[in-house]
């Protein structure tokens, strides 16, 4: 039975379409990644997901009673806002003492509990945030960018992290990725996301089919390429992050 | 005779129930960055002071009204103003507005310095009654809410990820501001509000490792500034409603100057 459904989907923003036409299925247990240039609506396809967004058009079914669990792009913590990486665990319901160890010791941030979440380092705070994701036992993680701020030794560590927790838990993964190199070799799926699907399917076919490209050129897998395109376009933020 | 016929003790017993009103919900001021937000709430009450008088209304009904109004213009304002925009036009609008409007109200000799800055030697048992009423309001509201706003202030996705609606969550602290600045008009007046709002909430930030013990501070500082106020003004003969601002502005400077 598959977890998640989107038909049809339409979204706009400010009065401008984001999305059109997305249509997505995702199944118990496969790791999914959407990649895309800037602006093509991949965090609007998520918070749409999450219900954050109002779709214009299409609908977004889930499983009946589907637990997700979601890591956002970022969070900033006020400094004014004095919060434990402990208390953060408590939000937005309290849980008890061993589920909060184990969802910690999941991501191996135990020692993290008593610190403040405004003192962390980029690495400790993806942690925790999953940390707080994992609670519940989702079937489905929703990751946004979840290596942003990363060094490259860290973004790997995180992403065979996320492959280790879909083993142990057997969820489901819908993450949006920047680096398609990690991509392609992580995932099951990959959606090429530019408004619209361009095209989709395992990395494999992805990498060869010509509208990704189109998009993201040949070179190293195109890795390279995302970059220069996504320098081409520092200066558009089509897309709303809020 | 009872206690309450002090003028004393009601004059305290008010700034208590404005102080533990106002300082948990400053604390959402101060993390939500709405300082701004809360300064022109208030200011624009006094056009509700105005309507009120003008219509025969209570006091507190009509600043209740105009506090809501404004603080749903600045919610739904149209996308091409920033917030800051919005609520300066609002605000100062609504100020001004009010202060010509009292001007026109012939026969009502009132006294208007005294919502500007506040009367709290003259609360009377009804005036009490109504401020304790609306701090428990406020009070039952934050703690009702308390994990959802505190979830929608941390990150809105993740509240509604969590199935939280953020919209829903600012509107409960909106309309908890528009119950505060309504009751507090009265004890410190439309210009000082903010300060009952922000100052012990920033006073007590550098006590607390947790938003609950920040909200706790804040309130036992609010309550602390309101009594050493009230001391200050009657030793002193200084205005009460400033002197419990003073106080807090004390404490803020001795809690940050031990906490460097």
């Amino acid at each position: 039975m598959t977890l998640l459904n989107v038909e049809g989907l339409g979204v706009k923003l400010g009065g401008k379409p984001v999305l059109n036409h997305i249509d997505l299925q995702l199944n118990p247990g496969e790791i999914v990644t959407i990649v895309g240039p800037n602006g093509s609506g991949k965090s609007t396809l998520l918070r749409a997901i999450i219900g954050a967004v109002r779709p214009e058009t299409g609908h977004i079914t889930q499983k009946p009673g589907l637990r997700l669990g979601y890591v956002p792009q970022k969070l900033q913590i006020d400094s004014t806002l004095p919060i434990t990486v402990r208390r953060f665990l408590d939000l937005p319901r309290r849980i008890a003492e061993d589920e909060a160890i184990t969802a910690l010791s999941r991501v191996d941030a135990n020692e993290l509990a008593n610190r403040p979440l405004s003192g962390l380092s980029g690495g400790q705070f993806q942690r925790v945030l999953l940390a707080r994701a994992l609670i519940g036992r989702p079937e489905l993680l929703l990751l946004d960018e979840p290596t942003q701020g990363l060094d490259q030794p860290g973004s790997a560590e995180f992403y065979h992290l996320i492959e280790e927790l879909r083993r142990e838990l057997g969820c489901a993964i819908l993450m949006v990725s920047h680096e398609l190199h990690v991509v392609m070799a992580a995932s099951d799926r990959v959606v090429c996301l530019n408004g619209h699907v361009c095209c989709h399917g395992t990395p494999e076919h992805v990498a060869s089919a010509p509208e990704y490209r189109a998009l993201f050129g040949t070179g190293t897998q195109g890795a390279l390429a995302l970059y220069r395109h996504e320098h081409d376009h520092a200066h558009d933020h089509g897309h709303s992050h809020e | 005779m009872s206690l309450l016929d002090s003028f004393l003790v009601r004059a305290t017993l008010a700034g208590i129930g404005v102080a533990i009103a106002a300082a948990p919900l400053g604390c959402f001021v101060v993390w939500r960055r709405m300082a701004f937000f809360g300064d022109a709430t208030a200011h624009a009450a006094i056009l509700g002071v105005a309507l009120a008088l003008a219509l025969d209304l209570p006091i507190f009904g009509g600043v209740l009204v105009i506090a809501l109004a404004m603080a749903l213009f600045v919610t739904w304002r149209s996308a091409s103003q920033s917030v800051d925009t919005a609520l300066g036009v609002a605000s100062h609008s609504a100020l001004a507005a009010g202060l010509v409007a009292v001007s026109f109200l012939d026969g009502v000799r009132i006294d208007i310095e005294a919502f500007l800055f506040g009367d709290i030697l003259a609360v009377g048992r009804t005036d009490l009654v109504v401020i304790w009423l609306g701090a428990l309001m406020v009070a039952g509201l934050l703690s009702w809410r308390w994990h959802a706003l505190l979830t929608a202030t941390l990150n809105e996705d993740l509240a509604s990820a969590a199935g939280i609606n953020p919209k829903r969550e600012q509107l409960v602290l909106t309309l908890a501001l528009a119950i505060v600045v309504a009751v507090a008009i009265k004890v410190v007046g439309a210009l000082l509000i903010s300060a009952m709002l922000i100052i012990p909430a920033a006073a007590a930030r550098p006590l607390a490792e947790t938003p609950e013990r920040m909200a706790l501070f804040a309130s036992l500082i609010g309550v602390l500034s309101v009594v050493a106020g009230l001391a200050g003004a009657w030793f002193l003969d200084t205005p009460a409603g400033p002197s419990i601002v003073c106080a807090a502005a004390l404490i803020f400077l001795g809690v940050s100057a031990l906490r460097r």
